[in-house]
């Protein structure tokens, strides 16, 4: 543009841009569009001065301020961790049964405990620790190794016939399907059954024939009245819950060939203040004695 | 070739010419009202002393709800979720307290404008009230209407300087005590007074006070009647809840036109003369700017301070009062009937006076008759029907409550002996800023038992437990029943929670759920 050229009509000089005979005035900006302009220049400049901004090959400018987000990210979590610092040392220092009667310590156990059980229990003992078949529901009254504070404690920490724990608790029932003949098997699965009412019409001489037959091979470990034995993991076989069925036929398959699960040992994994937050909260649902 | 005269020319102007072309954007034209005296000038007053005295001094009325809850007799506790209006304590959940209570105020608003017009806008509006407190300061530092006007008018001097950052420091204080105030309703008003003084009060608190303080300001003193004519929406609502039978403030042309500023001189020469000596006292008054002669229109607030300026001219000059007055629509057109001759001819105010020079029967007047008309009425039913609903829902409104929750998953748990458990969440509410006993009681299934985590006492139908004052607590119950005499797979279950004290209580029906097939 060589040289100014003024509009006629406004006064006003042109850019010397031209369309069709219209020619575009070169009006000056507004003030305050100027300032919010020259304001928004100087932030971008602090901001590149004082936050992270220009990207280098493995990181980027760190900035005056030495903000990040991550670290951010970090601070909350520290302040969330050292708001429950005081919960986790009292847990950390009592046992079980002592944080059950500290309500406080049970109410944040109990929340901490059911948050770890939806993380890493729920895949077995599914999401209401109702259970399924071969895995027991934590609900309810029947404990195969205890219900009181310290022995779900326990189970927990060490596991089931979980090899690489050396106090795992261990149990194992012989599979009686070489032993015994399968009359014999379905004789004394009948008479099982019969402990919690479930012989059907099984004849008076069956019942009495898998008497005789638990008296030599299974009160050992289940006990002479069939309550069974916590101490060996054997199974109360006179009550209402069955882990694997509870028809003779179901019990017959059990005696013939049985089957063993296999639950991992958690201390190692998860922590001991965490166990015991699982320990709280299995107890508190429900069948803790 | 023709003369330049001889071409033909046109009767045109140019719409659009230079000359009465306006500028795309008006600045505002200032006011400088003066000061009215009457009647409803008093009555402002009295408005303007009761508004603001409820509005700075309610937080600080204090209500003694014991050692458990605040003394302060209007407190919105948001950190507590509590609202506290003297004897009155509204949980979140009982919010249609003050849902019912907005309905009111809407219905009231409508009332009030069928029957007095923009009665609201002219005297309780915040921005009225404020705007007025404002002209009182201005008036006290700048002097009266003609005062300011020179003042405005004359170039930047010492005294122009004074007075101008006075009456702009006083007005900001004003501000920040408005929004200063407002805080105290969200806390308790000595402690945060104190918080406040020196610098310990939380940073939303300083926030509310500087927003408060910038509308106080730029509404009242720098906008004032721009916030009304242009932003507010209430007056376009209005204009549709007024009528023909609505009060408004009317210039009464019957009798006031044709006006005359010399009419003696106009009598001598025989013309006809109106009571309007069009001294323009009703306009020098009017905050809005606005010539009421004009007739009605959207800018008036109905202050009703022309009203005032007019009857002290009336006074003076021996006429009745009323030449500006409150008067319905349908009183307006019947007597400018009368005073056209049925519209055939000007207005002649002769016709509305009788012979003796007063004016005639044939005038209509307002009569508080008027106000019922089944408009007002369904109004005033609607309003009150609200209001009496609430009475009645405040004076049976349960301050203990129980809320029970059925566990989802697992629904039922069988137990060893074969019996089903069910487990609840069992919330109680002691709704009251005391500590209460609650016994919780079983009813139905008699051979069910219940008991309750990290309480430690047998299974039974009935437990106690203390609940704190203004608390919630929430219980995990498990409820039992055995095996044989589970009657189906749900079975209806209820908890009873009693005072042990007063023995005020509250019930809640749940299910009990048990397998399909039986166990055994």
């Amino acid at each position: 543009m060589s040289e100014k050229q003024i509009d006629e009509i406004s006064g006003v000089s042109t850019t010397g841009h031209e369309w069709d005979g219209i020619k575009e005035l070169d009006n000056p900006m507004p003030r305050w569009w100027l300032i919010v302009y020259y304001a928004t220049v100087v932030w971008a400049a602090a901001y590149v001065i004082a936050y992270p901004a220009w990207p280098l090959i493995s990181k980027a400018t760190t900035g005056l301020l030495g903000y990040s987000s991550r670290g951010e990210v970090r601070q909350e979590l520290d302040a969330a961790q050292a708001a429950k610092a005081d919960y986790v040392a009292g847990i950390r220092d009592k046992t079980v049964a002592q944080i059950l009667a500290d309500e406080k310590l049970r109410t944040f156990a109990t929340a901490a405990g059911a948050a770890a059980f939806k993380v890493n229990c729920v895949q077995c003992h599914g999401s209401g620790a109702q259970g399924s078949p071969g895995y027991p529901n934590l609900n309810d009254d029947e404990w195969l190794w205890g219900g009181k504070p310290e022995d779900i404690h326990k189970t927990i920490a060490h596991g089931v016939r979980f090899a690489e724990d050396a106090d795992t608790r261990v149990s194992e029932m012989p599979a009686f399907g070489g032993m015994l003949e399968p009359k014999q098997i379905t004789d004394v699965a009948t008479y099982v059954a019969s402990l919690s009412g479930r012989a059907g019409d099984a004849t008076p001489a069956v019942l009495s024939a898998g008497k005789e037959i638990f008296a030599q091979n299974c009160a050992a470990c289940h006990g002479a009245d069939g309550k069974g034995n916590r101490e060996l993991g054997a199974p109360n076989l006179t009550d209402a819950i069955w882990f694997y069925g509870s028809s003779p036929e179901a019990i017959a398959q059990q005696i013939r060939a049985p089957k063993h699960g296999v639950m991992p040992a958690w201390s190692a994994r998860l922590g001991d203040v965490t166990v015991k937050e699982l320990a709280v909260y299995v107890h508190s649902l429900g069948g803790g004695e | 070739m023709r003369e330049a005269s001889e071409v033909e020319t046109f009767d045109a102007t140019a719409v659009n010419s230079a000359r009465v072309r306006q500028p795309l954007y008006a600045a505002r034209k200032k006011i400088f009202p003066k000061r009215a005296e009457g009647r409803f000038r008093r009555f402002k007053w009295i408005v303007m002393l009761i508004t603001l005295g409820v509005y700075y001094l309610t937080p600080w009325i204090r209500w003694n709800r014991g050692a458990f809850a605040p003394d302060q007799g209007v407190l919105v506790d948001l950190a507590n979720r509590r609202f506290y209006f003297f004897p009155i304590e509204i949980w979140p959940q009982e919010f249609y307290f003050v849902a019912g209570l907005l309905i009111m105020a809407g219905f009231g608003l409508f009332l009030l404008t069928s029957t007095v017009g923009r009665a609201w806008c002219g005297y309780t509006c915040p921005q009225t009230v404020w705007v007025d407190l404002f002209l009182v300061v201005e008036r006290a530092i700048e002097g009266e209407r003609n005062a300011r006007i020179k003042l405005d008018a004359a170039p930047w001097s010492a005294n122009k300087l004074f007075r101008r950052i006075a009456k702009h420091a006083i007005w900001l204080l004003i501000a920040v005590l408005t929004g200063g105030a407002w805080i105290f309703y969200f806390a308790d008003a000595p402690t945060l007074a104190r918080e406040l003084a020196t610098g310990q009060a939380a940073p939303v608190a300083y926030m509310t006070i500087a927003i408060l303080t910038g509308t106080t300001y730029v509404f009242g003193g720098l906008m004032r009647e721009q916030v009304c004519t242009y932003m507010c929406p209430w007056p376009r609502i209005q204009a549709a809840m007024l009528d023909e039978n609505s009060l408004t403030v009317t210039y009464n042309d019957w009798r006031g036109e044709p006006r005359s500023r010399h009419a003696k001189k106009a009598a001598a020469a025989g013309q006809v003369i109106g009571d309007c000596v069009d001294c323009n006292a009703c306009v020098a008054v009017c905050p809005m700017g606005i010539d009421i002669r004009d007739g009605q229109q959207l800018e008036c607030i109905t202050c009703a301070l022309c009203i005032d300026a007019c009857d002290n001219v009336m006074d003076k000059i021996g006429k009745e009062r009323g030449l500006i007055s409150y008067a319905t629509l349908a009183e307006y057109e019947s007597n400018r009937l009368l005073a056209t001759a049925g519209g055939a001819a000007a207005i002649d105010p002769r016709r509305v006076r009788d012979a003796s020079g007063r004016l005639s029967d044939k005038v209509a007047t307002f009569h508080l008759k008027k106000l019922l008309r089944p408009r007002n009425l369904i109004y005033f039913a609607a309003w009150s029907t609200v209001g009496l609903g609430l009475i009645y829902a405040l004076l049976t409104r349960e301050r203990l409550q129980v809320n029970v929750l059925a566990d989802r998953n697992p629904q039922y748990v069988v137990l060893s002996d074969g019996a089903i458990r069910n487990g609840f969440t069992v919330k109680l509410l002691n709704m009251i800023p005391e500590p209460r006993t609650f016994t919780v009681t079983l009813e139905n299934l008699p051979d069910a038992d219940m008991n309750v985590v990290g309480m430690d006492h047998p299974a039974g139908r009935s437990f106690s437990v203390e609940v704190e004052p203004d608390k919630l607590k929430t219980l995990k119950v498990f409820v039992r029943q055995p095996h044989d005499s589970i009657a189906g797979p749900k079975q209806s279950i209820r908890f009873v929670v009693q005072d042990t004290a007063s023995h005020e209580s509250a019930q809640y029906d749940a299910t009990f759920e048990s397998p399909m097939e039986p166990v055994r």
